[in-house]
């Protein structure tokens, strides 16, 4: 396997390393622990015990923080359920299929949140997803491996770049362009729901395309990685029956890795869900549901960094961390999704592998 | 035939381009934008950035002193919490974690991450600034620090399973405990990987800024202490780039460009670390 290849150089560090151990137990014979063993009963009960305790007290350390990570998990799971109760008790689940947000009247509905959320995730990955799986293709089957990788690393830098700063140019750069460029396409072709009404630059699309962008890094790292997981043999064998490359992509490669691609494409909707300041900074923040793309709307993330600390009273408070408790389940079961249909298409190459 | 072999091969001709096409798009369009924030910011950067308070509103000039100091404070509280949890954890699951507890932890550690930064703001003015009347910097860094968590178990997971079990049978047959073992043998083979991956958990948080947004707020001033609101990079960004001040949006481009060397700075130098001549995708 490559991985084997890739690490050699570590495994020679870590045989040098072993070289040293062993020196130095030879070297200070006094220093060599005792084994807890039947041969060496012999040794003063006192040490034995000594051993013994040390190894159960590092053992539950560990456990101990491993344990941290499930109980913060789990806190956060109830704090979002109790805090929201106020708001649960007074609207039951028609906050789910309400929309009216009006926190003069205490009334609160979060549907137009759940429309933003779900149509700007649903425009990016429209675009995300032709342009990654393209991207991903040439990387893994068309450019020569050394070049390949390092477009790769360039793409998986993307992934980091924090995303205040997408926002910060989708501002700048994006939201003047769909001004200029939406208003003759929302002339042209204003008798379709989609493009009409007035253009503010803002708006659904303008965050739509912005989270395409965000997005697409993580489809092309990964799908190119399961790409490169699909067994050479495969290639081999519609190639001899006379395929071209392109039709052994499309019929024989692309099949093979559907799943694992399919699940880069849920990661990268948990993304595009749970996204908040680069959505945020060009979406308009209007909690309203309009036909048009161009239209301010409001998303399920942006609401809470716009209105968290100006919610004045305990039941606008909890309505908004019910939104968080939407947000957190449905992050959740697209992420357990995800990582199903990953492990799925990884795991039988690897056994074939080795 | 011959013609059909020939349509053949103009469909690979055009699917082939169209990937083609699908890759520089991709790469350009990105490029292009960090490369109009490289230029923007440093048309925008001065000295006076890095050792100016921010100026009082409608005066122009100032810098975001107080914001750097922030960002690092923050993070050093993200480290305390992150590297500790992260990182036993991750022995942890490496060297103990066998059976369902192991399974649920893990699973655990996957919802974490997947968690939006926001919620996680959420749950720390719930629990840490609600309770005590004020925003801090503590529960900013402290929302960083979960944010870490994830992100360190599963490195320190993955570089500790990298190290061969012959390792630790040699080790256990010289007569050491498995604490030994572990300490002294593993954890040391395993030391390069898992501190490149640490460094990576800390340049994701770096640049977070919904978790901030109502634990660590904002300040104008220097922060002193850890109970007071602070600045940071990456909340001043934000505020400065959607204030209606043209002199702000350049201080929003300065910092933007600042958070983006720190972060891509640190991931590069963990990646040059992990492959140390290989290829840099190998890790």
């Amino acid at each position: 396997m490559e991985s084997t290849e890739a690490h050699a150089p570590m495994r020679e560090e870590l045989r040098l390393r072993f070289a040293d151990v062993v020196r130095q137990r030879a070297e200070r014979p006094t220093r060599v622990v005792a084994p807890l063993t039947a041969q060496h009963a012999g040794a003063p009960a006192a040490r034995r015990f000594h051993y013994r305790l040390a190894d159960g007290a590092f053992h539950s350390l560990a456990l101990g923080f491993a344990l941290s990570v499930l109980v913060i998990t789990v806190v956060i799971g109830v704090v979002l359920w109790r805090q929201s109760a106020a708001a649960r008790a007074a609207f039951g689940w028609s906050f789910l299929w309400t929309s009216t947000w009006d926190p003069v009247f205490m009334h609160f509905g979060a549907l137009p949140f759940m429309y933003g959320t779900l149509a700007t995730a649903a425009i990016a990955l429209a675009i995300a997803v032709p342009l990654g799986v393209g991207a991903s293709i040439c990387l893994a089957e068309l450019l020569p491996r050394h070049v390949a990788d390092w477009l790769t690393f360039l793409v998986e830098l993307l992934v980091a770049v924090p995303s205040v700063i997408y926002g910060l140019v989708g501002l700048f750069v994006l939201v003047p362009l769909m001004r200029s460029v939406g208003g003759p396409v929302s002339e042209l072709l204003g008798f379709v729901p989609f493009f009409r009404g007035p253009v503010y630059g803002i708006g659904l699309l303008t965050a739509g395309v912005l989270l395409a962008f965000m997005t697409v890094p993580f489809i092309v790292a990964i799908s190119r990685e399961v790409l490169l997981a699909v067994p050479q043999t495969q290639r081999d064998g519609a190639l001899a029956l006379g395929a071209t490359r392109w039709e052994t992509i499309r019929h024989v490669v692309l099949p093979y890795a559907r799943s694992g691609i399919l699940g880069s494409v849920f990661l990268a909707l948990a993304r595009a869900l749970g996204e908040t300041m680069a959505v945020t900074m060009v979406i308009g923040n209007r909690p309203e549901i309009a036909a048009s793309l161009f239209a301010p709307a409001h998303t399920m993330a942006a609401v809470l960094a716009n209105e968290f600390t100006e919610a004045t009273s305990d039941l606008y408070l909890s309505a908004l961390i019910e939104i968080a408790l939407v947000l957190f389940g449905i992050t959740i079961v697209i992420n357990a999704v995800a990582r199903l249909l990953i492990a799925a298409v990884k795991s039988p190459h690897e056994a074939s592998a080795a | 035939m011959n013609h059909h072999y020939l349509r053949r091969r103009l469909v690979e001709r055009i699917m082939f381009a169209t990937t083609v096409g699908a890759t520089a798009v991709t790469l350009g369009v990105l490029f292009f934008l960090l490369g109009y924030l490289a230029w923007q910011g440093a048309t925008s950067l001065s000295l006076d950035f890095f050792i100016h308070l921010p100026a009082p509103v409608g005066e122009t000039g100032g810098g975001m002193a107080n914001a750097i100091v922030g960002s690092g404070k923050l993070l050093l509280i993200a480290a305390l919490i992150g590297v500790p949890v992260g990182f036993m954890g991750g022995v942890w699951l490496a060297e103990y974690g066998t059976g369902w507890l192991a399974g649920a932890v893990r699973y655990a550690a996957d919802v974490l991450n997947g968690v939006p930064s926001i919620v996680i703001g959420v749950i720390l003015y719930a629990v840490l600034v609600r309770p005590f009347g004020h925003f801090s910097t503590l529960a900013g860094g402290v929302a960083l620090g979960l944010m870490m968590i994830p992100v360190a178990v599963r490195a320190t997971e993955e570089f500790l399973r990298l190290v061969p079990g012959s390792l630790r049978e040699a080790a256990l047959a010289l007569g050491a405990p498995k604490w030994i073992v572990i300490v002294r043998v593993v954890i040391p083979a395993g030391m390069r990987g898992i501190a490149a991956g640490l460094i990576l958990a800390l340049a994701r948080v770096a640049g977070e800024t919904a978790p901030l947004l109502f634990t660590a707020l904002n300040n104008r001033f220097w922060s002193p202490g850890w109970s007071q609101p602070t600045a940071s990079l990456p909340v001043m960004i934000f505020t400065y780039a959607i204030a209606p001040y043209e002199d702000w949006h350049r201080q929003a481009w300065a910092a933007g460009l600042v958070l983006l060397v720190l972060v891509l700075g640190a991931n590069i130098l963990a990646r040059a670390a992990l492959s140390r001549g290989g290829s840099p995708a190998a890790s």
